[in-house]
């Protein structure tokens, strides 16, 4: 794997050397910046360790990386609560909403967490929200049909998102569901119209019951704009959880350090592929493992 | 604490004003506020580091001028390195001698391609060609349909013999180099003189649907590979590039997404460490939403400081 070559090589090469010199602060750093950490966490960072360093006066690179590795989980943050609130209410399912700019994966991971929540015996249902996108709807009544789960869907392309979503929880209601998954349109945050739709689409769905998880998709090859992502899409829509999906590549996804730190979002969910199975909760310390190595 | 490059480098061009030669330690400075910028605009490391030291050798070089002040030189001369890279004049679709003119698209998952395929039909049917668009995602579900429907609304017929993945059949089984080379066929009765190839999303190191990718290729022997990217990939844009232009010899780039806010270094990521043309732009997801790429307004926006360079401009 091409990446992991380039990304290993500044560790490698840092832990070869017999002193903690400039060039081990400069490998440090570039490997943060190649996995997307942005340049003011890894700054910081560097500095944080430079810190440790001169207290505790080490003298070996490879106690660098150790200490690297303790900042980062630390960053990252095991004890975050990372559990997806999908129990059924007294009189209603739980409400799952999915959101994101385009292309990044939401409709899959619709997808996959339903065939997650039909494997712990679960009632799901999916509300196709995506009335824009061509064959939005279709392409996520096939991953119904794939995992086995009843999609609503409107019959009429362009009809308004926020009454399919309407209509989704309330068959989700009627049939006595245990959680309705609602897929949204891509929407670049920055498209003012378009994220005032998604806020109208949650606020409707909130007639019949609070949402009870938002997740955000983000892509792991997201650069630096991943940031201003998240902020616009929790100010519209309160986002409770991210999804970083397409970790099956060379990207590390390093970007949603500065998210988590920001914004105290945590990322619950990864995505590994683009199959029924491929998605899998978020392990903190797995996580700053691939990104270090 | 100075957010764009504008103000940053304002601020240290305020240090350099009244002197008439830079120092390296005016050079350096200046260096790397550069640098900081490239990073935050997600240009790659390895892209920055080789041109922030071009940067300081023309620098170190500079013959003092009236108009500007060192630091305004500098930024000058980091514009033009930008445009340079990012070619300097947009290249245009290579047509083919013998019609039809074969276009194969390209890319990791989401990027784009199917959206861009429709774009591209409805762009060559307005210039008065023929194009017929090819359904090769047999993967990604309801791939084909999502082409269809952009084929109607462009007016483009779509040949696709194939489903592909749709809820009567969950699992991908057509063969897309199969319908690659029959598109191309189909093409040639019908008298289409382009056809445009849509391909299914993949990732740099899948080397089976990579390989997939150059067999398609292999069949179609096209004018173009254009290779598609979101202009909000970070630091993945370098590994993403060299493994399509290993797996495709892609011909061109073709950026999508840039109604985003993304600064989209990937652009020089790409154009710098593959040496191809980036030669359009997407903006939109509406099918008129497309443009020929300008290298000077990518640079002035990867680099943020439209403002200081028509100050420059103006000297
Ligand atoms: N390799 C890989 N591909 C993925 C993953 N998740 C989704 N994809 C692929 O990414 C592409 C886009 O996925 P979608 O689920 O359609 O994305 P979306 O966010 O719903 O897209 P829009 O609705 O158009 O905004 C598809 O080709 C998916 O198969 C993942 O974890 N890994
Ligand atoms: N805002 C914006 N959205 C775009 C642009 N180009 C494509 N999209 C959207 O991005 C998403 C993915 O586009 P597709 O054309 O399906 O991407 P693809 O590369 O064919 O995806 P796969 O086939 O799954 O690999 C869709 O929601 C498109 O509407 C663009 O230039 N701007
Ligand atoms: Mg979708
Ligand atoms: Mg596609």
């Amino acid at each position: 794997v091409r990446s992991n070559n380039a990304l290993g090589k500044g560790l490698l090469a840092l832990l070869s050397r017999d002193r903690i010199d400039e060039d081990v602060w400069d490998e440090v750093e570039e490997t943060l910046l190649l996995a997307d950490l942005g340049t003011e966490p890894t700054l910081e960072l560097v500095d944080a360790l430079r810190e440790r360093v001169k207290v505790a006066g080490s003298r070996n690179p490879a106690e660098v990386k150790d200490m690297l590795r303790e900042e980062l989980v630390k960053l990252v943050d095991p004890s975050m609560d990372r559990s997806l609130a999908t129990q059924r209410h007294a009189d209603r399912p739980a409400i799952v909403m999915v959101v994101g700019v385009n292309g990044v994966g939401k409709t899959t991971t619709v997808g996959k967490l339903a065939r997650v929540l039909v494997a712990d015996d679960k009632d799901v249902l999916l509300g196709a929200a995506d009335t824009f996108r061509a064959a939005a709807a279709e392409q996520l009544a096939t991953w119904g049909a794939r995992v086995g789960v009843p999609t609503v869907k409107s019959d009429v392309d362009g009809a308004d998102p926020a009454s399919v979503a309407f209509e989704a929880v309330k068959a989700g209601i009627e049939q006595e569901v245990d959680v309705v998954l609602i897929d949204t349109a891509g929407r670049l945050q920055n498209k003012v119209g378009l994220m005032d739709e998604l806020g109208k689409v949650k606020r409707v769905v909130e007639k019949q019951g609070t949402v009870d998880e938002v997740l955000l998709v983000l892509d792991a090859t997201t650069g630096q704009n991943g940031l201003n992502q998240a902020r616009v899409f929790a100010e519209v829509v309160n986002i409770s959880g991210i999804v970083l999906t397409k970790l099956d590549g060379t990207a590390k996804g390093g970007i949603v350090v500065a998210i988590q730190r920001s914004l105290g979002v945590p990322v619950k969910l990864i995505g590994l592929g683009e199959g029924a199975d491929d998605l899998a909760p978020f392990d903190a310390e797995s996580f700053v493992d691939a990104l270090l190595n | 604490m100075f957010n764009s490059l504008s103000d940053r480098l304002t601020a240290t061009f305020k240090n350099l004003r009244g002197k008439g030669r830079l120092t390296e330690a005016d050079i350096d400075a200046t260096v790397r506020e550069i640098r900081r910028a490239l990073l935050d605009a997600d240009v790659a490391v390895p892209v920055v580091r080789a041109f922030t030291s071009a940067i300081k050798e023309r620098a170190l070089g500079l013959e003092v001028s009236q108009a500007l002040n060192p630091g305004q030189q500098i930024v000058k001369i980091v514009n033009e390195e930008l445009v340079g890279i990012l070619g300097g004049e947009t290249r245009r679709i290579r047509l083919a001698k013998n019609p039809p003119t074969v276009i194969m698209l390209a890319g990791l998952q989401g990027a784009g391609k199917t959206t861009l395929a429709g774009k591209l039909s409805k762009w060559l049917k307005g210039q008065g060609h023929s194009p017929l668009l090819v359904a090769c995602d047999l993967q990604r579900p309801n791939a084909v349909r999502q082409l269809q429907v952009n084929g109607e609304r462009a007016g483009v017929p779509v040949y696709a013999p194939h489903p592909g993945v749709s809820s009567e059949f969950e699992a991908a089984t057509g063969d897309p180099v199969a319908v690659a080379r029959q598109g191309i066929a189909e093409a040639r009765t019908r008298l289409h003189d382009v056809v445009i190839v849509d391909t299914a999303g993949r990732l740099g190191v899948d080397a089976e649907l990579m390989q997939q990718a150059a067999d398609i290729r292999e069949a179609i022997s096209p004018d173009e590979v254009l290779f598609v990217i979101d202009a909000m990939i970070g630091q993945d844009a370098v590994n993403t590039a060299l493994a399509f232009n290993e797996g495709v010899n892609f011909t061109g780039v073709v950026l999508t997404k840039l109604d985003g806010d993304a600064r989209g270094g990937a652009a020089l990521s790409v154009a710098s460490v593959t040496g191809k043309p980036v030669m359009f732009a997407s903006t939109g997801e509406g099918l008129n939403d497309f443009e020929l790429f300008h290298p000077d307004r990518m640079a002035s926006r990867i680099l943020d400081m439209g403002d200081i360079l028509t100050l420059i401009e103006q000297a």
